[in-house]
């Protein structure tokens, strides 16, 4: 699904490497997780793959189903069906939440020589996945993401994943700032995506996501590269015993 | 001597050609403006009150040419049920206009009206007068002086729909002078609609006294020609529990001035005056606010809205005044621009004074560039870079928008809006 080789990644303005020779491979139906300490360069991983500005590639290639993802403007990364829930998702006054989704739902639609969605039919399929979530009507209405809460904006992204159905999902700190409540909800938003056809990237600091949304690879991240690969069970390894270990054993 | 010194003279020579009506109940009001004018001078590019704006193409004796625009859009408010006051290049249409009969309100045409409208008489320049000072807007008095058409409408109860004045633009040299005068009874309702580019050069004033509990509401359109160039003045004075809601759209225009001065008199008022332009290229926008507290708990705002591109200039001159006495002021004020590219600019001057001590004024003034990460985020959703550049352009315009109560003027003036950023696409 998701095949990313010796990825090496600079910020433009500045003689700064934060991504040095990242390998990583995501299959169809299987949940990987990204954990490691702060500055490793895990949020830069999704940025550069979304297509965020900012960042120059150095080295390497990044591959959605043998596609090209690198050279291609962020919209048609999306087309292509790749999806990133913010770490901090923006908030945009005098856009309607609903507006903003069926927007990008049809622009997708349109880009990939689909019909697009009808208002009738939108409305139908917007409303039965907000309200998995427990997305009310009224956040629906808002402008995106303004005066919405930590928890809201999450389950916000997850419904943008939920209505765009994309096929591979990277999901950057999805569980900062949420509490446990939030976080639960938002895991099964995520589980219920789980499918054979869609591959998942989830980012993390903490094991308790892990938790809820079980991961079939668990990678850690350090220094912008990945230094160690295994089963859930690594995630159990950071949470008792931090990084400090293995990047001892690594080093 | 005497002569070669009147020939250089700029108020002599606009009022060449120009009649100063002598007989009939406005004479006295237009001789005391003339009077004004001929005191205060024509604005200069010196003075403080047109430091952003050169007045030179208005204040000419001749209008520069504006190339009529071909205009394939419905007129705008085309659907609604309104009494339709049709102006041609600043005259009267009576052929085109409905019949002037509404239940609740009286309509003349000041070319014509006769000399017992009393009410007109305390209207007629009145407040225009009174905006004079402290700050002398010659360009009013000008036109008091010796404007040539106009409306005048006498509000005694709610009628059932709004009045819309429509300007149509068909000669290049042409140049308008409009005085309307509205007058609002205790209690009495009224929306006006404005429409139309008017002409190539327009002066107009509107002065709009709002007696107790009455309520004023007006949304104007500017037209889209290119080329036209108008400087107007909006007078409104406020009575007890009165309210005034004025929303402004502007695209393009070579040149724009528009005066708003707001005197909250009673009680209870509540003024909200609001404004969105864009503007590509050759175009210059000047919103120029005054509005003055001189009662006990009032409510004012201001919002005003502008996208620039090209080299288009944005002008902002805002200023609320409590008088001492006027408590429990609400004054509210922003002024924001997006500018598209590094060419265009935008020039505000936001002013408060204030001589009560119990009031909460606010204000702000921004300029920017469409913000990068909202920008990303709509297009890591697959929205393409131009639409997504058009969302947020008019999601930085929906606060001004928004102050347009009613759903279908504000989806129609928002539809205007997608329409002229649709034909800028590459």
């Amino acid at each position: 699904m998701l095949s990313i080789k010796n990825l090496n990644v600079k910020l433009e303005d500045e003689d700064k490497q934060i991504l040095k020779g990242v390998d990583l491979e995501v299959e169809a139906g299987k949940v990987h997780a990204i954990m490691g300490p702060n500055g490793s360069g895990k949020s830069t991983l999704s940025y550069v793959l979304s297509g965020k500005g900012g960042y120059e590639v150095t080295e390497g290639t990044a591959e959605l189903e043998g596609v090209d993802l690198l050279d291609m403007e962020p919209e048609d990364r999306a087309a292509a069906g790749l999806f990133l829930a913010f770490q901090y998702p923006v908030e945009i006054p005098g856009v309607g939440n609903m507006t903003f989704l069926r927007t990008a739902v049809n622009a997708q639609r349109k880009a990939r020589g689909e019909e697009e969605m009808s208002a009738a039919e939108f409305l139908k399929v917007v409303r039965a996945k907000a309200k998995e979530l427990k997305i009310d009507a009224d956040m629906l209405k808002r402008p995106v993401n303004m005066g919405f809460s930590g928890g809201e904006k999450k389950r916000n992204e997850i419904l943008q994943m939920a209505m765009l159905e994309p096929k591979m999902c990277i999901l950057d700190e999805t569980d900062s700032g949420l509490d446990v409540d939030a976080m639960k909800l938002v895991a099964e938003g995520v589980n219920a995506l789980r499918s054979e056809g869609r591959g998942f990237l989830v980012i993390t600091h903490y094991q308790r996501l892990l938790d809820h949304i079980k991961p079939d690879v668990v990678h850690i991240m350090a220094n912008g590269r990945i230094i160690k690969t295994g089963g859930p069970e690594l995630a159990l390894e950071v949470e008792n015993n931090g990084y400090a270990d293995i990047l001892a054993e690594v080093a | 001597m005497a002569e070669a010194a009147l020939k250089t003279d700029p108020v002599a020579a606009i009022l060449e050609g120009r009649e100063v009506l002598a007989t009939g109940w406005s004479a006295a009001a237009r001789s005391d403006a003339l009077a004004r004018l001929q005191a205060s001078g024509l604005p200069e590019r010196r003075d403080e009150y047109w430091k952003f704006t050169r007045p030179d193409t208005l204040t000419q004796a001749q209008a520069p040419q504006a190339a009529v625009m071909a205009d394939d859009e419905a007129p705008l408010f085309d659907e609604m049920d309104r009494l339709q006051i049709v102006f041609v290049d600043g005259v009267f249409d009576a052929e085109a206009s409905d019949d002037l009969a509404l239940e609740g309100i009286s309509i003349e045409r000041l070319a014509t009206a006769n000399s017992d409208l009393h009410w007109a008489r305390d209207v007629y320049g009145v407040l225009e007068k009174r905006g004079q000072d402290p700050v002398s807007r010659p360009l009013a008095a000008l036109n008091t002086a010796t404007a040539t058409d106009g409306i005048l409408i006498h509000v005694t109860g709610k009628p059932s729909k709004p009045v819309n004045l429509i300007y149509n633009h068909k000669s290049d040299s042409s140049d308008a002078t409009l005085h309307h005068c509205i007058k609002l009874d205790a209690g009495a309702e009224l929306t006006v609609l404005e429409n139309g580019p008017a002409a190539a050069r327009l002066n107009k004033v509107m002065e709009v006294e709002i007696a107790d509990g009455a309520s004023f509401n007006h949304i104007r359109a500017q037209g889209r020609n290119h080329e036209r160039r108008a400087a107007t003045h909006l007078f409104a004075r406020l009575g007890t529990e009165s309210e005034f809601k004025s929303f402004t759209l502007t695209m393009n225009g070579v040149l724009t001035r528009n005066e708003a001065v707001i005197e909250l008199t009673g009680d209870d008022a509540k003024a909200h005056i609001a404004g969105a332009c864009v503007g590509d290229g050759d175009f210059h926008h000047d919103d120029t606010v005054f509005i003055t507290h001189d009662a006990v708990n009032c409510e004012s705002r201001q919002v005003f809205k502008k996208v620039l591109r090209n080299g288009a200039i944005g002008v902002f001159q805002g200023k609320i005044l409590v008088k001492a006495g006027a408590q429990k002021t609400d004054g509210y004020q922003i002024s924001q621009s997006l500018l598209l590219d590094g060419d265009s600019q935008f020039l505000a001057k936001p002013e408060l004074e204030i001589y009560a001590d119990d009031v909460a004024c606010s204000h702000g003034s921004t300029s920017g560039a469409i913000d990068e990460d909202a920008l990303f985020y709509l297009r890591s959703r697959g929205v393409p870079h131009a639409d997504a550049t058009d969302m947020l352009t008019l999601s930085f315009l929906a606060e001004a928008v928004e102050e347009i109560e009613a759903n279908d003027l504000r989806e129609e003036i928002l539809d205007r809006l997608t329409g002229w950023l649709g034909r800028r696409r590459g």
